[in-house]
């Protein structure tokens, strides 16, 4: 199907007990775009999130990745769809250096076993190399190469965000799910980021869930706006800025206080 | 960049920076070592350095289970039972049907296959219930030696007779040395070779992406799944291997004390073993060996250090767990990352301050700090 999107959900619901925390919810990603998810706090968002990395599985409605169904996905899949995601915290490996933290987002490419490991055949030697290879490029690609023997917790937030964001890109996903990446930024760095998302769109599509209206609007082709677990608007940034129903349900209020909020 | 460096430099960079060829040097460097001890020491001493040696092979796999994979064994002195059962009931008279690495390899395998169980039940839980889990398997194996008396041997335990030095051995020895080997020294070859063995796989997965998926799952384990690693597989493939390395310390601990039985492997010695891998430095192999080492030899030392103060002999033996206690402290205070970790740190800093200005960051700083570890 060489026109189906890299990412779709339809109909998609999530109850947790007596609580609906996604209703119904339907959206696409087309290949090559970046999909913004925005709403107030406990939207949704996160559920969304979880849903598209199989932490949760819906009751209802279907996930579809280049129009295949991903039934019973579970996180441990996401390489193998070519998907990666990055975590709302920052999710590194704290005691392993910044290179191997992203050796590990290359580990799908590997294929050497646990005998060729045990007795370090040549085979997993080689795998060693190349995955070493390729996470010094992808550092280097995010100007991080210079960190690539420390450990993350000597380095400042802003490169750790960074290791976190390689460690995701070192697989080459064809669908990247960015959670907040955005959170505990400076303005400059966030101008930054944007940049690299922008970047990303030529290699794959992206989905970002993010608090930052500034980046959102920058970055997104298509916005999709979350409302206790229903999409009460979809369409371009411009569209969905004019949206009343956004207005009235999120983004006035949003605003204000994510320009109050402190960086963690 | 070794353009100008001359050929046996370049070979040994070669050497040096191949994850294989590195452990296989180190190995037998280490085998020198333990032959020029072995020759040198007496049947006494061989016989604590043997009980040194499966100390060592069982806090290997502990500080892989616990160092690089952040699961917590109360009950690696269980395993190590039913290694040294499994090897007791072969060689429970002497005449043995089965050679005696074919006896090691069976015991490791049962080991491996109640290791396999426990592991899978294990990998469901986390931080103390794991604890909780294999603390009751600590108290309880024992219990099934107690529980089968006619063929475990009960409370007296099983006999275990040692099979004869192999000619081969014997003849290379006396050639060598010109004397005949001694059982003793025989038990504390078989022991060490063991151990470096040991060492060897374990330092080779340690360094390979089994040892990178162990350590991404003990320091974040949604982060590790979610670049793709199964959550399950990696914490039992760990729990596999520390049991293994803990059957094979039980196999040959059988061989070298001559009985097996309940008694030898209480709570005590899980303990022991956890308490080695701590003082040695979490996850470090060679801090493993220090631990074992320490906790092998402290309490004599101590002892003959109280007797030669003029102590008599009963103050002098209450000397040692004075002294094991206060390294414990002296450890946690002063090297909270054990010792192997201190030495590290003390490196790491040595070569930053000879670095200074920052260097720039290339392939060869890279893999210094590979090696470094």
């Amino acid at each position: 199907m060489p026109h189906a999107p890299a990412f779709a959900m339809n109909g998609v619901t999530v109850r947790f007990g007596g609580i609906t925390a996604l209703d119904a919810v339907d959206l696409e990603v087309p290949r090559g775009r970046v999909l913004g998810v925005i709403g107030p706090n406990g939207a949704g968002k996160t559920t969304l999130f979880n849903v598209a990395c199989g932490f949760v599985t819906p009751a209802e409605g279907s996930v579809r990745r280049d129009g295949q169904p991903l039934t019973g996905l579970k996180p441990h899949h996401l390489p193998r769809h070519r998907m990666a995601r990055t975590l709302q915290g920052l999710g590194l490996f704290e005691r392993v250096s910044v290179l191997e933290n992203v050796m590990v987002g290359a580990d799908r490419t590997a294929t050497s076993g646990f005998l060729s490991s045990l007795l370090a055949l040549p085979r997993s030697a080689a795998d060693e190399r190349r995955l070493r290879e390729r996470a010094l490029t992808t550092l280097d690609e995010l100007g991080i190469a210079d960190y690539a023997d420390r450990v993350p917790g000597s380095l400042p937030y802003a490169i750790r965000k960074r290791v976190a964001l390689a460690r995701a890109l070192v697989g080459e996903p064809e669908l990247l799910l960015l959670d907040e990446p955005a959170s505990g930024l400076s303005d400059e760095e966030m101008e930054s980021l944007g940049d690299l998302i922008l970047a990303c769109r030529e290699r794959m599509s992206v989905m970002l869930v993010e608090h930052h209206m500034d980046l959102v609007m920058r970055v997104c082709d298509s916005i999709v706006v979350l409302d206790f677990g229903r999409v009460i608007a979809h369409g371009t940034p411009d569209e969905v800025r004019e949206d009343p129903a956004v207005l009235a349900a999120y983004l006035g209020d949003e605003v204000d206080r994510t320009a109050a909020e402190v960086p963690r | 960049m070794a353009t100008s460096s001359a050929l046996p430099v370049r070979a040994w960079r070669r050497v040096w920076s191949g994850t294989g060829s590195r452990h296989l040097l180190l190995a037998l460097l280490g085998l020198l070592a333990v032959i020029v001890y072995v020759e040198a020491a007496s049947d006494f001493r061989n016989l604590q350095f043997a009980a040194f040696g499966y100390l060592g092979i069982a806090a290997g796999g502990l500080t892989v289970l616990t160092g690089l994979n952040g699961q917590l064994s109360l009950g690696h002195g269980a395993f190590m039972a039913i290694g040294a059962y499994t090897t007791a009931l072969f060689l429970d008279d002497g005449s043995p049907v089965v050679p005696l690495l074919g006896v090691l390899v069976v015991a490791t395998l049962v080991t491996v296959l109640a290791g396999a169980l426990i592991g899978a039940a294990a990998a469901r839980l986390h931080g103390p219930y794991i604890a909780g889990a294999t603390l009751a398997l600590a108290v309880g194996v024992p219990g099934i030696a107690l529980h089968f008396s006619d063929t475990l041997g009960g409370e007296q335990g099983l006999g275990v007779v040692a099979p004869p030095v192999p000619v081969w051995l014997l003849d290379l020895d006396y050639f060598f040395t010109g004397r005949d080997l001694t059982p003793s020294r025989y038990l504390s070859y078989v022991v060490w070779v063991c151990l470096i063995v040991t060492f060897v796989l374990l330092a080779n997965l340690s360094r390979s992406r089994v040892g990178r998926r162990w350590r991404a799952v003990r320091d974040d384990d949604v982060a590790a799944e979610v670049a793709g690693i199964h959550l399950g597989r990696a914490r039992v493939s760990a729990f596999v291997v520390s049991t293994a390395c803990a059957g094979l310390a039980g196999a040959v601990m059988a061989l070298v004390v001559r009985l097996t039985a309940p008694g030898g492997y209480t709570l005590t010695l899980s303990l022991t073993l956890l308490t080695a891998v701590v003082l040695g430095g979490l996850g470090s192999l060679w801090g493993a060996l220090i631990g074992a080492g320490l906790l092998s030899y402290l309490p004599q030392l101590a002892t003959n250090v109280g007797e030669s103060l003029g102590l008599d002999q009963t103050r002098a033996a209450e000397l040692a767990p004075l002294v094991y206690g206060a390294v414990m402290i002296a450890v946690i205070l002063l090297a909270p990352t054990g010792i192997a970790g201190a030495v590290r740190a003390l490196r790491a800093r040595r070569t930053a301050r000879a670095e200074r200005p920052p260097p720039q960051t290339t392939e060869s700083t890279v893999q210094q700090g590979e090696m470094s570890r």
